[in-house]
């Protein structure tokens, strides 16, 4: 008792002056130390940016060496007024956010499903997990010259069995043909992320629950869901990162068209078709500064899990 | 460009790489980096270095590489094979720095002649014409007259290619049609119409977006039918009535008699369709004849005919392809580089391609005398003479029917020419999936075309 009260008020009286001198030189070796770690991370993260940001206020495309030069903000005036940025941004978010919602849903089905024991269990789960583990190329030509082509692909095989027409689907509908290929590549993620939320879910609370007599649907939507909405946040936060960066299918299936044009598309056609590098730059910045603005609204107010609640809980 | 699909799939997922971290536009700073061609004073040991788009006539040059550094035992050649972009981001780098890295680059032929005005290349007209035994007067015309800037050669074709009608004998023989050696566009649609059933389509026709896929034949298309990308003053004629109706008619025949999937299909696609039999014709490189003709990919060997491409006001309508090689300003070795270009592009070399590799592996399209080869005629009989013929005829001063201010045929030999291609047919995409109306793509194509030609003004 005397020993915890007494130091606390021995301690500020005698010594201040020692003491403050003692922490500022602490400090001083605690921030020196500091400095070379903070620098390393400083040039490894911001000097990429920064260059960009240096390349976006230029006029210089590739093939004209000669007529490179400093052009202000004109590169930001082009992006801002030739409207491909604002479809693009468009079809970002459409793209995106269609195949997140999907393979969210189709994961949650078959993480539900896959959480029952029943023979050949393990099997069933590789087999699942497949699609994601195929590289993004190879699967995009896998759908685009055995499931999607118009002449010998299998989806048109499956409608002619039930007496439908045959579709062109890069052409008439280039932007399903790209939610397809991600739905399906992306749901054994968040089937993965979801069926490890399921399994860490208290047996006890679903035995009390089935003891009051809650049905299975009740159980499900009462106990179930509301445990695993941080398990989903994660998901569709993973899955949105990766999906914005999706590259391979536009190339390879659709090329842009029909609403396909991605930013991560649009930047690469501008850096390597245009050869416009300070344009791409000025597109480059402005997707930076687009994501971080949505990405704080969105992870402060949706996501339970960044929020100070979410970490009480 | 126009042939090489294995780069092109492989430029994907290295642009991918880059264009997704967005930040990143310095990453191909480091691609070409290959070792510099240490150097040797005069009379010592030379290592050149040669920078290349990675295709398989370059893997066989460089497989060959040996036979050439036996006669000069002073040279080494090392090969650095590149994706189209990344050679020209490190020849570009390389130039701009006055780096001296690359001894001889290969260069596409749209790209010589812009590649020459930036100061980039090597004039090579005085070298490779005092030269009897080199014999420049042997390269095709047509493909030299690319490669030409204001009467100097800045490149040899290391091969060449134009196109042509290949059309299905069987198919068409049962429905009791033939095919004119020159045959207009007009008939070639009619037979299209004519064969086009549930199982085989009339006729393929590239329509995948980029300006080196549908705008190929569309351009030769559009010019034949009289109009042009620009007039001689640098002004767009995209909204022209003739440029109009060229699109206007490949469109209808893709949606009437061509393949179901158009905005998939380009060289590659329509291969396929060709070789097993599902199509009926294909107006494409001629080098695809090579393919067609191959039993062991093919299943329509021996039953292809083959045509000049289709015309409607011009005489020919072929376009004209190269890849080329050049020697960058910046070279320390230019004899030597010399040397060995002359040597890659020269007679002996064909002879000796076809001796060691097979005769159906010489580069097509480079040198005439090629054509007179006894072996090289025998391998390529069913397409080799019109080949010829084709590759001889095309003009690329003038391929439409006005002047226009630069060399090229299926292309517009100016740096915006691939983002202005590119935009508009990816716009066409709409059109052939009926989402847009022709005219309004083309307005607004009109638009980016002024913008491109403004900047040549």
């Amino acid at each position: 008792m005397t020993t915890l009260v007494s130091p606390p008020a021995a301690r500020p009286a005698p010594q201040p002056v020692r003491s403050t001198g003692g922490r500022r030189r602490q400090l001083a070796v605690s921030r020196a130390l500091l400095w070379p770690a903070l620098a390393t991370s400083i040039v490894l993260t911001q000097i990429p940016f920064v260059v960009t940001i240096y390349y976006s206020l230029q006029r210089w495309n590739m093939l004209r060496p000669g007529d490179r030069g400093f052009t202000g903000f004109d590169n930001y005036a082009r992006v801002l007024s030739n409207g491909s940025f604002l479809s693009s941004l468009g079809s970002t978010v459409a793209v995106t956010g269609t195949s997140v919602v999907l393979s969210t849903l189709l994961g949650l089905l078959f993480a539900v499903l896959l959480d029952r024991k029943f023979v050949g269990r393990g099997v069933a789960r590789t087999l699942m997990i497949t699609p994601f583990l195929v590289m993004p190329a190879a699967a995009a030509l896998v759908w685009k010259w055995s499931i999607l082509d118009a002449a010998t692909g299998m989806a048109n095989w499956g409608l002619s069995l039930v007496g439908l027409p045959p579709v062109a689907w890069n052409t008439e509908v280039p932007i399903v043909t790209i939610i397809f290929v991600l739905t399906w590549q992306y749901t054994p993620f968040a089937m993965l992320i979801l069926l490890a939320g399921l399994q860490a879910q208290n047996k006890d609370v679903l035995e009390a629950a089935a003891v009051d007599g809650a049905g299975v649907f009740r159980t499900f939507t009462a106990i179930t869901l509301p445990h695993l909405r941080q398990y989903v946040e994660i998901a569709v936060l993973l899955a949105s990162i990766m999906l914005l960066q999706v590259f391979d299918p536009i190339a390879i299936m659709t090329r842009g068209t029909g609403g396909t044009k991605t930013l991560s598309y649009l930047l690469y056609e501008r850096a390597f078709v245009g050869l416009e590098v300070g344009e791409a730059a000025a597109y480059g910045v402005m997707t930076v500064l687009v994501t971080i603005l949505v990405a704080s609204v969105a992870l402060r107010t949706l996501f339970k899990v960044f929020s100070k609640e979410g970490i009480d809980r | 460009m126009m042939l090489t699909k294995t780069a092109r799939r492989k430029a994907a997922p290295a642009g991918a790489a880059a264009a997704v971290l967005a930040l990143t536009l310095t990453a191909c700073a480091g691609a070409g980096g290959g070792n510099s061609g240490t150097s040797g004073e005069d009379g010592g040991p030379v290592e050149l270095t040669l920078a290349t788009v990675n295709n398989p006539q370059m893997k066989d040059m460089e497989e060959l590489k040996s036979a050439f550094e036996e006669e000069h035992p002073d040279i080494t050649v090392n090969f650095i094979q590149m994706e189209e972009n990344d050679l020209r981001d490190a020849v570009t780098k390389d130039v701009a720095t006055d780096g001296g890295q690359y001894d001889i680059v290969t260069v596409g032929s749209y790209e010589v002649p812009i590649w020459a005005q930036n100061g980039w290349l090597a004039d090579l007209t005085q070298d490779l014409e005092s030269d009897a035994d080199y014999d420049v007067d042997d390269l095709f015309q047509p493909v030299k007259d690319a490669l030409t800037v204001d009467g100097s050669l800045y490149a040899v074709p290391f091969y060449g290619e134009s196109s042509m009608l290949m059309y299905n004998k069987e198919i068409l023989d049962e429905a009791g049609l033939t095919v004119p050696e020159h045959p207009t566009w007009q008939e070639v649609a009619d037979i299209a119409r004519e064969v086009d059933s549930d199982e085989v389509d009339g006729i393929c026709l590239r329509g995948k977006p980029g300006w080196g896929e549908v705008f190929a034949p569309l351009t030769t298309v559009v010019q034949t039918f009289g109009g042009t990308w620009f007039d001689e003053n640098w002004d767009a004629q995209v909204s022209s009535p003739e440029f109009t109706e060229a699109v206007q008619f490949y469109v209808d025949l893709v949606e009437d008699a061509g393949e179901s999937d158009p905005v998939s299909t380009g060289f590659t696609e329509c291969l396929n369709n060709v070789s097993q039999g599902r199509s009926a014709m294909w107006v494409d490189a001629t080098v695809a004849a090579g393919l067609l003709e191959d039993p062991e990919s093919s299943q329509v060997a021996g039953k292809m005919g083959y045509a000049h491409a289709p015309v409607v006001e011009t005489e020919e309508s072929g376009w004209l392809w190269s890849w080329n090689l050049a020697i960058p300003e910046t070279t320390q070795h230019r004899a030597e580089a010399l040397e060995f270009m002359k040597w890659a592009t020269s007679k002996e070399y064909h002879q000796l391609v076809g001796e060691e590799l097979g005769w159906s592996r010489v580069p097509p399209g480079a040198r005439t005398s090629t054509y007179e080869i006894p072996e090289y005629q025998e391998a390529a009989a069913a397409f080799a003479p019109i080949t010829r013929d084709i590759m001889l005829a095309v003009n690329p001063e003038q391929p439409g029917v006005a002047p226009q201010p630069w060399t090229g045929i299926q292309y517009v030999t100016i740096p915006e020419f691939q983002d202005l291609g590119n935009q508009v047919s990816q716009d066409l995409a709409d059109v052939f999936a009926g989402r847009s109306e022709l005219g309004p793509v083309l307005d607004n194509a009109q638009e980016l075309a002024q913008q491109a030609g403004d900047a040549q003004k």
